[in-house]
């Protein structure tokens, strides 16, 4: 009895917490969610507002129609002026081929920079994770440091001197000067990257590779390489974002023929009087390839980004 | 007898390695002196000293090249096991030190003239001169103010970063999208985005973000025309791709935080609030340094949207010291001014920097 009526007098209280509690979650929620779907709103506008505006024409733009097929038709205009659309494809486009050109060269340079600076840097990373080195006074901190400062130099002041430089190297407005620069701007990221990479991994490994008889590159190429391929993948992907956004020292360095994307598409905003879904249709076809890079390898930027800096 | 029959082999492995030694330092020698050789040459070629020397210096960087694999190689020879591992180190500081400086020390040179391309007099040294044109440019100095606001605007997109983080971190479903959709804006490229949000989205007829604002009773949004609305309109766009950076930093950091932490905090009936200030922030301090000054670094190039979007205007307020120097090469062709004012920015940069560093492992050492 006196039990009964102790768990009853236990229970209420507990009850009408637990509906108080069902509606502070009820409220937590609908915050919560509502907070995440303000900011995805705020994240993909722009992108879904530059995306439909490639297929308007000018009495969309002006009467500001938001919506494809319900409150505009799409139509390819913007496309058709880069050469892109449908009924395009099959004709000669001389603003396709420019389009195709400057993509090509923003590939070439991104994934030229990005390759180059992955092997370099890794090769580097390792030594500094594995070895002990001494040039005079510098040990590995000081060359890591070395390395890592190369980040806070910014663009403008190398880009004059790189400007001269590439003059005389007769390397201005090509890719191989592009990739070379490049290299260098993303060069102390892979190498921050991989380094902690590399630590991770337990020496024992090549303890025992060398036990076997394989040499330092044989255990490195071999044994280490293999284990540290998602760390690469990660420094590749995020050094190619950073060269294909890249527009200072492309701007800067570049005319005619190794001029790239982002070039192109700020030369196109410059001048007055551009026809909006044209302008679109290009930004679309900047975006693009990152966005869906964005989607489906959203895992290893991360990786990327994170490396290093927690521990 | 039987001392003689031992050692000779081990006479003849320790000649065999002095002369391996030898060989490589030789190679290394003969490497450097054609390299210095060359480049003597050709400098003296370029002055008008001697005839002999190339067009132009494309051959002196294949030379560097070549040296260079001579080098990896004599080391190897030298010091065996300590040359391959070398090796790993090699490619990469020869790289750097090659790209970086020249540039800095030709900077410095070029920062002390009165260089611009399209002028027919010829360099002069002008080192006073650029100085004193410099600390009478109030461009330059409203640049650098303005860097001023915007390096404090990565505080608020920490906040933001901050509230984006935890929100992930949350029990949540689709966490997946919303990290994904969150991410986005990082990649995309800054001089789309100058299109995209400042020149289309923000554009005083036909902008959705005009639109919205006469909805919401601005009757004029021109978010480009007055100083401190031109600023506040960079700095969104500016936060709008980098938020997700520091995002990134912060997710991963609150998800290493230990489990047992937030539980020991529920048990105590701390109320989420206290729980964030007493417990999950200053467990966060190390990340959000890191995050914050590593944003801060990045923060000081700011220069493409600027360029592409305003260029500097209304009158200098949206400007920052790297897009105005980049119109004084681009349409001033004043490249020795400019490098003059980049060479400063840089060494305001390093001191900022290092005293930021030291400052705040000071406090950090002192909070924790």
């Amino acid at each position: 009895m006196s039990a009964h009526a102790a768990a009853v007098a236990r229970h209420t209280p507990r009850h009408r917490s637990r509906a108080a509690r069902r509606l502070q979650r009820f409220g937590s929620h609908t915050l919560i969610y509502g907070a995440l779907l303000l900011w995805a709103f705020i994240s993909l506008f722009p992108i879904y507002w530059t995306i439909t505006t490639s297929f308007k024409v000018a009495v969309d733009v002006t009467q500001g129609h938001l919506v494809p097929w319900l409150d505009f038709e799409p139509k390819w205009r913007g496309w058709r002026a880069l050469g892109l659309s449908p009924q395009m494809l099959t004709m000669s486009s001389p603003s396709r081929d420019e389009f195709l050109l400057r993509f090509g060269n923003s590939v070439v340079a991104a994934v030229g920079a990005a390759v180059v600076a992955v092997v370099i840097g890794s090769l580097a990373a390792y030594g500094l994770a594995r070895f002990e080195y001494r040039f005079g006074p510098w040990r590995n901190k000081d060359i890591s440091f070395f390395f890592l400062s190369q980040l806070i130099l910014p663009p403008v002041v190398l880009a004059l001197p790189f400007l001269i430089l590439y003059k005389e190297l007769v390397l201005l407005d090509t890719k191989l000067g592009l990739i070379m620069v490049y290299t260098l701007m993303v060069l102390p990221i892979v190498i921050w990257i991989m380094r902690d990479q590399f630590m991770a991994i337990p020496y024992e490994l090549e303890q025992a590779a060398y036990v076997d008889g394989a040499t330092t590159w044989g255990a490195f190429l071999r044994i280490v390489l293999p284990i540290a391929l998602p760390g690469m993948t990660a420094a590749f992907i995020l050094s190619v974002i950073l060269c294909w956004n890249e527009y200072f020292f492309a701007a800067l360095l570049t005319s005619t023929d190794a001029k790239t994307l982002p070039v192109m598409v700020a030369s196109q905003t410059g001048s007055q009087g551009i026809d909006w879904w044209t302008m679109a249709a290009l930004s679309t076809a900047a975006i693009l390839p990152l966005v869906l890079i964005g989607i489906f390898l959203e895992r290893y930027i991360v990786k990327g980004l994170t490396a290093g800096a927690i521990k | 007898m039987s001392t003689g029959s031992l050692s000779s082999p081990t006479v003849l492995a320790a000649s065999r390695a002095v002369s391996r030694a030898a060989r490589g330092r030789a190679l290394i020698l003969i490497a450097s002196l054609l390299l210095a050789a060359l480049c003597v040459t050709q400098v003296l070629h370029n002055l008008g000293v001697v005839g002999a020397g190339f067009a132009d210096w494309r051959p002196i960087a294949l030379a560097y090249l070549l040296w260079a694999l001579a080098l990896g190689r004599g080391l190897v020879l030298v010091r065996r096991e300590r040359g391959h591992r070398a090796l790993f180190l090699l490619p990469a500081l020869l790289f750097t030190l090659a790209m970086v400086i020249f540039p800095t020390v030709f900077g410095l040179y070029i920062a002390a003239t009165d260089w611009n391309l399209s002028s027919l007099t010829g360099v002069h040294f002008n080192v006073l001169g650029n100085f004193t044109t410099m600390l009478h440019d109030a461009f330059f100095w409203t640049a650098l103010g303005n860097m001023v606001w915007y390096v404090l605007s990565v505080l608020a997109q920490y906040a933001i970063a901050f509230g984006l983080a935890l929100l992930l971190n949350a029990e949540i479903r689709a966490r997946k999208f919303f990290r994904v959709v969150f991410l986005l804006p990082f990649m995309l490229s800054p001089v789309a985005v100058s299109w995209m949000i400042g020149k289309s989205i923000m554009e005083y007829r036909f902008g959705p973000a005009a639109t919205l604002a006469r909805l919401l009773g601005w009757e004029t949004p021109a978010f480009f025309a007055t100083p401190w609305v031109a600023r506040a309109s960079i700095m969104a766009m500016d936060s709008w791709m980098w938020i997700p950076f520091v995002m990134v930093l912060l997710l991963a950091g609150l998800q290493a935080l230990p489990h047992e932490v937030a539980e020991s905090a529920k048990v105590d009936g701390a109320n989420p609030w206290q729980a964030f200030w007493k417990i999950t922030f200053p467990l966060m301090l190390p990340v959000s340094v890191t995050a914050v000054i590593l944003r801060i670094i990045f923060e000081l190039k700011l220069a493409d949207i600027v360029i592409n979007v305003t260029a500097g205007g209304p009158g200098g307020a949206t400007d920052t010291v790297s897009s105005f120097i980049y119109r004084e090469y681009r349409d001033r062709s004043n490249v020795g001014y400019g490098t003059m004012l980049a060479e400063f920015y840089l060494i305001i940069i390093i001191v900022f920097v290092s005293i930021l560093l030291s400052v705040v492992s000071r406090w950090l050492r002192r909070v924790t």
